[in-house]
């Protein structure tokens, strides 16, 4: 257009075609570009979760619609003082903790595997990445039917070899039970800390060791002095987001002992979706999620803030 | 050669011998009990490899006869179900997505910050706590049991991924490119569209993957908002083998080996987008 055009075009329309100018107006450009993804989180989550939160301030039970009153802080405050829920954050806990340390544990030691460039180990590389794309779900199912009391393959195994005499009740030990979805989400969730610990490693600096070496360092000393250090920061991103994963685990424990036996597999999300779900009660299975949303945050703000200070540093 | 050196190869190769083992013995196990017949697979101790293999659960998957039970009928509207809402879900969340990280990455404008944040944390929350809302307006816009239903809420937290893993894949591309095509006459958008998409094309290839891995694995919303075969996914469809028969393992065999082709199809031909993906899009301090 000429500035004929736009002298008589009106204040309004000028204002428009301003604003349209991509050119000119970065805020409109970045609007028009994220305009679609906004609403979309916007609906999707954030009004959820604002109406979560009004929800958990209220006592909703389905199976008696006819009383749903305001009760405050009333939910947070009988999860907070109920032995169960803190029995089960613990359960929650040693999940997390057992699981997530033996994947770090083991995910770089296979790194490291993967590292020495043994014959195969570009199949190994390729190997790796199965375990963590096969579906949570189906690598559940795969180790419930392992562990079948009756049938599964590793009382079989285990039997063939004479290692046990009698088939052993995998799932029906509250704590045997908890150790052995431990191993099935070890299983699937170590690929992904390989993947990341590996892409990390290929980028260390050989300089550096062969300077350690010359300086009399042995591989040992070279591991934990040179390697562990520069990886931190990968090996931090990951403890994040397996703990985060970890401690709302959910399908794995669905699949294999629905929270059981005698509540042994019980976890925070399991008994939120029991109460939510199974039981109705509307406010106090919202107030369990935001428990356990804080938990989580809590967590993750940690682990940023040592990451933080590691970047300071 | 001396004979320290030796024995640490020796010992290393064992090692990579077990992982390799852990890695494929319940795979190769899943795969097993598919084509054994039922009466075998209860066998004590175990027919390592079936006297009798037979497809016929395939089959009854694939070209169900009338005296196919129930859940192996519906298996295959399932894996249709996941694969038009895993693809839906990967090439909205590309598209929306990508905008919008090159907004974040790219442009000033108020709250940027803020918003980047705000998506980090979305991948934390928990799927329990926005579930039931999500139920209630799934159920008032009559969108449960439909794909479209499930479109919806997988975007909800496939996007902020999506948004969150570009907008750092932007960041490692050269502003300068872009200045380089602006002098030369291109306007923003044509910049972004000829040179900064092209470069970002193993970014956008790593995060649709991941986009449709994470699409495909998702049980907890499928569970909640789909019941018929009209919008059941497969993780739903599997979980439902175990439902009353406890031990009819050869179907569900069938069933996962089924799920688990696409992905790890996927994940091995991208293997090296995955792993630079990984790289850049979640170390990127």
């Amino acid at each position: 257009m000429d500035k004929a055009g736009r002298l008589t075009a009106s204040p309004w329309q000028r204002k428009l075609r301003r604003m349209f100018d991509f050119e000119m107006n970065q805020t409109s450009l970045a609007l028009a570009l994220i305009i679609p993804s906004l609403v979309l989180t916007l609906g999707l989550v954030l009004w959820p979760i604002v109406s979560t939160l009004i929800m958990s301030f209220h006592n909703i039970n389905l199976a008696r619609p006819e009383r749903q009153e305001f009760i405050g802080l009333a939910n947070y405050i009988n999860h907070l003082s109920d032995n169960f829920f803190w029995e089960t954050i613990g359960r929650t806990a040693y999940f997390t903790f057992v699981s997530v340390g033996a994947e770090v544990v083991l995910g770089i030691a296979i790194a490291l595997l993967l590292n020495q460039q043994l014959r195969g180990w570009r199949f190994l590389r390729l190997s790796i990445i199965i375990p963590w794309a096969v579906p949570t779900i189906v690598s559940a199912a795969i180790w419930r039917w392992i562990y079948n009391a009756d049938y599964g393959a590793l009382n079989g195994l285990l039997y063939q070899f004479g290692l046990i005499d009698n088939y052993i009740p995998w799932l029906a030990d509250p704590q045997r039970a908890m150790n052995m979805v431990i191993i099935a989400d070890v299983w699937h969730s170590t690929p992904f800390v390989v993947l990341i610990v590996s892409a990390a490693m290929a980028s260390l600096p050989v300089e550096l060791y062969d300077a350690a070496a010359i300086d009399g360092a042995n591989a040992w000393q070279r591991f934990v002095r040179i390697t562990i250090p520069l990886l931190r920061p990968a090996i931090m991103v990951v403890l994040v987001i397996r703990t985060v994963e970890a401690f709302r685990v959910f399908d794995i424990i669905y699949t294999i002992t629905r929270g059981g036996p005698v509540n042994g597999t019980m976890v925070i999300s399991y008994l939120t979706y029991e109460e939510t779900f199974r039981y109705l009660k509307l406010g106090s299975g919202a107030a369990l999620s935001f428990i356990v949303s804080a938990f989580i945050l809590v967590l993750a703000l940690i682990y940023i803030r040592i990451l933080y200070t590691e970047d300071v540093a | 050669m001396d004979i320290k050196y030796i024995i640490g190869r020796a010992l290393l190769y064992f090692c990579m011998f077990i992982v390799l083992a852990a890695i494929f013995a319940p795979l190769a196990w899943l795969v097993i009990s598919s084509i054994s017949p039922r009466a075998e697979l209860l066998s004590v101790p175990p027919h390592w490899w079936p006297e009798n293999a037979t497809l016929q659960n395939y089959v009854d998957v694939i070209a169900p006869q009338e005296g196919t039970s129930r859940a192996a009928r519906d298996f295959r509207f399932a894996l249709g179900n996941s694969v038009v809402v895993a693809g839906s879900v990967t090439v909205i969340s590309l598209v929306v997505g990508t905008l919008a990280a090159y907004a974040y990455a790219r442009l000033e404008f108020p709250f940027r910050r803020s918003g980047l944040i705000a998506y980090m944390g979305l991948r934390m929350l928990p799927a329990i706590s926005v579930a039931l809302p999500l139920y209630v307006i799934l159920r008032d816009n009559r969108l449960l049991n439909t794909r479209m239903g499930l479109i919806l809420v997988y975007l909800s937290f496939v996007l902020p991924f999506v948004i969150y893993v570009m907008t750092n894949f932007f960041h490692t591309i050269p502003p300068e490119l872009e200045a380089a095509a602006r002098v030369d006459g291109c306007t923003r958008i044509s910049a972004l569209w000829r040179v900064i998409l092209p470069i970002a094309r193993p970014g956008l290839v790593a995060t649709g993957v991941f986009a449709f891995l994470l699409a495909w694995d998702e049980f907890f919303f499928a569970l909640l908002y789909t019941s018929t075969p009209a919008a059941k996914t497969v993780p739903v469809a599997i979980a439902e083998f175990t439902g009353r028969h406890a031990i009819d393992f050869s179907a569900q065999a069938t069933g996962g080996v089924l799920a688990a082709i696409p992905p790890v199809v996927l994940a091995l031909i991208f293997q090296r987008y995955i792993v630079r993906g990984l790289a850049a899009g979640s170390v990127k301090g």
